[in-house]
This record gives structure tokens, sequence and C-alpha cells, in this order.
């Protein structure tokens, strides 16, 4: 999948993979995040 | 007379820990998601009422076992076959080494004797049995009982859950004894910040975490010498004008004899626990106080939580349970394990929201400092949720989660082969088997089967480490993190 000019929703998981985390891997790879969030489901 | 002779390098210990659980499945209705939900769709609430648990039946579920100390965390990986919920444990006991499990009836006794303001009125015959039950109970006073002899016809309380926002209060499912409504003067009629549902939360807080610290003080020592009280819970105490101003553990130390004591609370979203201990052996270890003792009560809005996933499975709804926790952190007595000062570890403002730099801030550096290998480590106690209550809902298996990002920096740092994680989690991990409520399940409920093991020469240390979610709050995009090791305390050594 190419990432690069998309824009992206992020729902990232705090015992698993955060917000910030994949919002940094999905600019580096030249997307645009529109929501970025954390869930925690405990 | 209190010792407050100098030891310039005080070492602070855990000479105590108490849990305790209240079985309310008749609050299931009042927690967060069930209330929100049940407001949506009436017609939830007969399945949610056909699948609570009775007492006998929570007090036989092993999770809860572990919990109250009657059974050890390995006990539910290498004996107790899952589902846990159909493999409950015979002539179990309702009292365990670290607390207890209450039924509601009684539960709702302390919740009258913490009313201060009149706004639980309960029925007058209800009043009377729990009051004859509670007579029994070694913690309650000749002085909790003169609390329990103003009942009201259940008349009148069906008449008050005519007012808007009245919340119902029930037994047995569907049994109504009683109600809580607004508080009266000084504007507390017009105070978004005490409509009943908040006043319901804090009034259940205080009474778990009152039972907590009088499991504690039975056990521990003397109410007159703890110095201070670090609350740690969820709840948030305040009025109109001051939402947070909280001092919840001031309040619960009231009704625990704890005449000479003051009070704050640390505020950390889930983490709070693990930061007020660490606050509390800083404050002995600095000499201001001699004992310290770190409570909690449950959280009730997340009682339920995940109920929708547990009636799709058709199973018993397992969010039924307000915790509580009380900590008692003094001197160096010899005996007790030590907190050690120089092994924590806190995950900082600038250190980034990976689960990389989260365990390297929370795990790796501090073990650096102390020249230890992560395979040093007796036992991690880490996020310690059962597994049973997430997993219908979705949410996966935390404990697990957790133990297996911390065994992969094993791997990393070549202490272990990959092949080897999954016998990395079985030594130094173990199922999670807390109730979900929170701040309570964040490493803590580890701390009492620790403690024992070290003080019985079987275990050297724990490492607990705990995690928080301050985004939830909206105010900022940030996790925390915060952990320290416990070791045996190896006398004059």
């Amino acid at each position: 999948m190419q990432l690069k000019g998309k824009k992206v929703i992020i729902i990232g998981e705090r015992d698993g993979v955060q917000g910030p985390a994949i919002e940094a891997c999905v600019r580096s790879a030249g997307a645009e995040p529109v929501l970025v969030q954390t869930q925690c489901f405990v | 007379m209190v010792d407050y002779s100098s030891n310039q390098n005080a070492k602070p210990v855990v000479k105590g820990v108490s849990y305790f659980l209240a079985h309310v499945p008749s609050m299931v209705r009042h927690g967060s998601k069930p209330s929100r939900e049940i407001g949506k769709d009436p017609s939830l609430l007969p399945p949610l009422l056909s699948h609570l648990e009775t007492f006998d039946q929570a007090v036989a579920y092993p999770p809860n076992q572990v919990f109250i100390g009657n059974l050890d965390p390995d006990d539910l990986l290498h004996n107790i076959p899952r589902p846990w919920y159909q493999n409950p444990i015979p002539n179990s006991s309702r009292w365990g080494p670290f607390g207890e499990i209450m039924p509601e009836e009684e539960f709702y006794g302390m919740m009258k004797i913490c009313d201060e303001f009149q706004i639980l009125p309960m029925e007058e015959g209800f009043l009377k049995e729990i009051a004859l039950k509670l007579k029994e109970h070694p913690l309650f006073t000749t002085e909790d009982l003169q609390k329990l002899d103003k009942g009201i016809p259940l008349e009148q309380i069906e008449k008050q859950l005519g007012e808007e926002e009245t919340v119902p209060i029930y037994v047995r499912g569907d049994r109504l004894v009683g109600c809580l409504h607004r508080a009266s003067g000084g504007g507390a009629e017009e105070d978004t910040n005490l409509v009943p549902g908040i006043l319901l939360e804090n009034l259940a807080t205080r009474a778990s975490g009152v039972l907590a610290l009088r499991h504690l003080i039975a056990k521990t020592g003397g109410a007159q010498d703890i110095d201070y009280l670090l609350g740690c819970g969820e709840e948030a105490v305040g009025d109109r004008y001051n939402r947070g101003g909280g001092n919840m553990a001031k309040a619960i130390g009231e009704l625990c004899g704890c005449g000479r004591a003051t009070g704050s609370d640390v505020k950390a979203f889930c983490c709070a626990p693990v930061h007020a201990i660490v606050i509390a052996a800083g404050l002995v270890a600095s000499n201001i106080f001699n004992n310290v003792v770190v409570v909690a009560g449950g959280s009730f809005a997340k009682l339920g939580m995940k109920f929708q996933g547990h009636l799709r499975h058709d199973m018993p709804i397992l969010e039924d349970v307000l915790a509580g926790i009380a900590i008692w952190v003094t001197r160096d007595d010899g005996k007790s394990p030590v907190i050690r000062l120089d092994s924590i570890g806190k995950h900082e403002i600038s250190s980034g929201s990976a689960q990389q730099a989260i365990i390297e801030k929370l795990v790796v550096q501090p073990l650096d400092r102390l020249g230890l290998k992560l395979t040093q480590i007796d036992k991690y106690a880490t996020e310690l949720h059962n597994p049973e209550v997430t997993e219908p809902q979705g949410s996966g298996n935390v404990p697990r989660t957790n133990y297996r990002t911390i065994g992969s920096f094993a791997v990393l740092r070549n202490e272990i082969q990959r092949e080897e994680l999954d016998h990395f989690v079985e030594v130094h991990g173990m199922p999670g088997f807390s109730p979900t409520q929170g701040h309570i399940a964040s490493a803590v409920p580890y701390l009492g089967h620790s403690v024992r093991k070290m003080i019985a020469g079987e275990m050297k240390n724990a490492m607990f480490l705990a995690k928080g979610s301050l985004f939830l709050g909206r105010v900022t995009q940030l996790s925390d993190g915060i952990s320290f090791i416990l070791e045996r305390n190896e006398g004059d050594k």
C-alpha cells in the first residue's frame, strides 16, 4: 500500500502501538494524519 | 511515643498490603457504560440483570481468590483451566490473608456509615437486616452500627425517586432499598459537580477505601501510628468552584481512627498508585514521616464496562466488584521488603509514546543503573487486568501483551533467544487476575504476594511498573509511567 499523498485516520492502543507512534511512521511515509487518537481499553 | 530519631538514609519498606473487594452486582447498571447504553436502549436491562453473579459465585471465582491472597497468580497458569468462571474454587472463603470479598448488602452498610450529608436514605427494614450482619463483622464498631438506625419507609424512598437525577439503590438485582439524591444547602442543589451520580461514586470510593484501610490496620499496625495518607484513586471530589479538590485520603482516614494523620491525593490516571508508593518511599526515606499509607477505593465508573462482550458470549458480567487497596510504607524494620530508591524508572515528558520508549525508561534504564539483566528480576508486575474480562469485548490479553514487550527487550539485548520468549513470560510474568478497576490493576495487585514471598525467603526481587493514559483527559497526548524494584530485606547484611 502506498501511503504517500493519502489522508490517514490513526487509532492506536495504549498497550499496543500508541497513536503518536503510528503518526510518526505515517508522516515518514508521506501521508497526512487527519485524526490521531489512542484508545485505552482498560 | 513516636520515634523521630535521626536516621540519615532511612530505607523505606513495605510493611503491609491489603486488598478489598465489594461484590456489588446490583450497582453494575450504574457503571458508566451500562448506564449510558441502558439509557439509549432499556431492553438491555433484563439480560444484564439475568447475567449477574451471586455472591457465592464471586467468592469462588479464581481470580478474586488470587486478589485476596488465597491463591497465587501462577495457580491460574498451572492449576486452574480456563474459563475460570466455569471452574470455581470449592469451599472458598470470603476472607483471605490480604483482605476480604464483601457482599453488597454489607457494603451498602459502610456506604451509609460514610454518608455524612444524609444523601443516601435507606429502607428501615433493610438497615436493620444489615446492622445484624455487620455486628458480626470484626471491622465494624459500635459507633458504626449506631449510624445504621436511621432508616425510612420504602414509600418515602419511592417518592424521592421521582426527583430529578436521584439514583435508585438495589440489592439482588432489582429489590429497591434506597436512593441517592442531591445534597442540599450552600448551592448544592444547582452544582453540576454535586449531582447524585458523582456523589454516589465518591461515597462508594470512600467506603471501599475505608474497608481496605481497616483491613490493613487490623494486621499491620496502629491507626494512630500513621502520619500521612496518600490517596491514589480515580474519583474527583469537589464542587463547582473546585472540581477536583480531592483529599479522599483524609476522608478515608477519618473513619479508620487515623487521628494523627493528614493526607493528600495523587492524581495520575492508572499510574497513581505506583506514583504514590514512590512518593511515600521518599517521605519515609527523608525522615519527614515514619509511617505513610497509600490508599484507594474502587473505580465506580468501570463497573460493567465490558458488559456487552460478556452478554454476547453468554457469560456472567464479571465487572461486578469495587476494589480497594492500602499499602503501608515505613522505615526499615529488618524484615519487610525494601523499596529500592535507586531503582525508580520514570517515563519522561520527552520520552515519546512508543512502547519501546516506555519500556526503555521503566525497565531497561533502571536495570542498567543497577547492573542487572532483565532475567535477574524474579517477577515483573505490570498491567494485571483479568483477560477473561477483557477478551470477550475484543480488548485482548493486556498482561500478556506487556510481558511479551518486556521479554522482547531481553531478546534484543541477547539475554534470551527469540524461542525462549514464551518461557520468559511464564517465569517472569503471570496471568492477569485483577478486576478491571483502572488504577487498581496497574502493578499493585502483586505487591501483597511479593511481600509474602520475600518474607518467606521464596523471592529475591520484583519490579512494579505502571502506565497511565493521560490522553484520555483530552488535555495532553502524553502517556505516563513509573516503576520501582522491591527487594527482599537482607537484615543487617
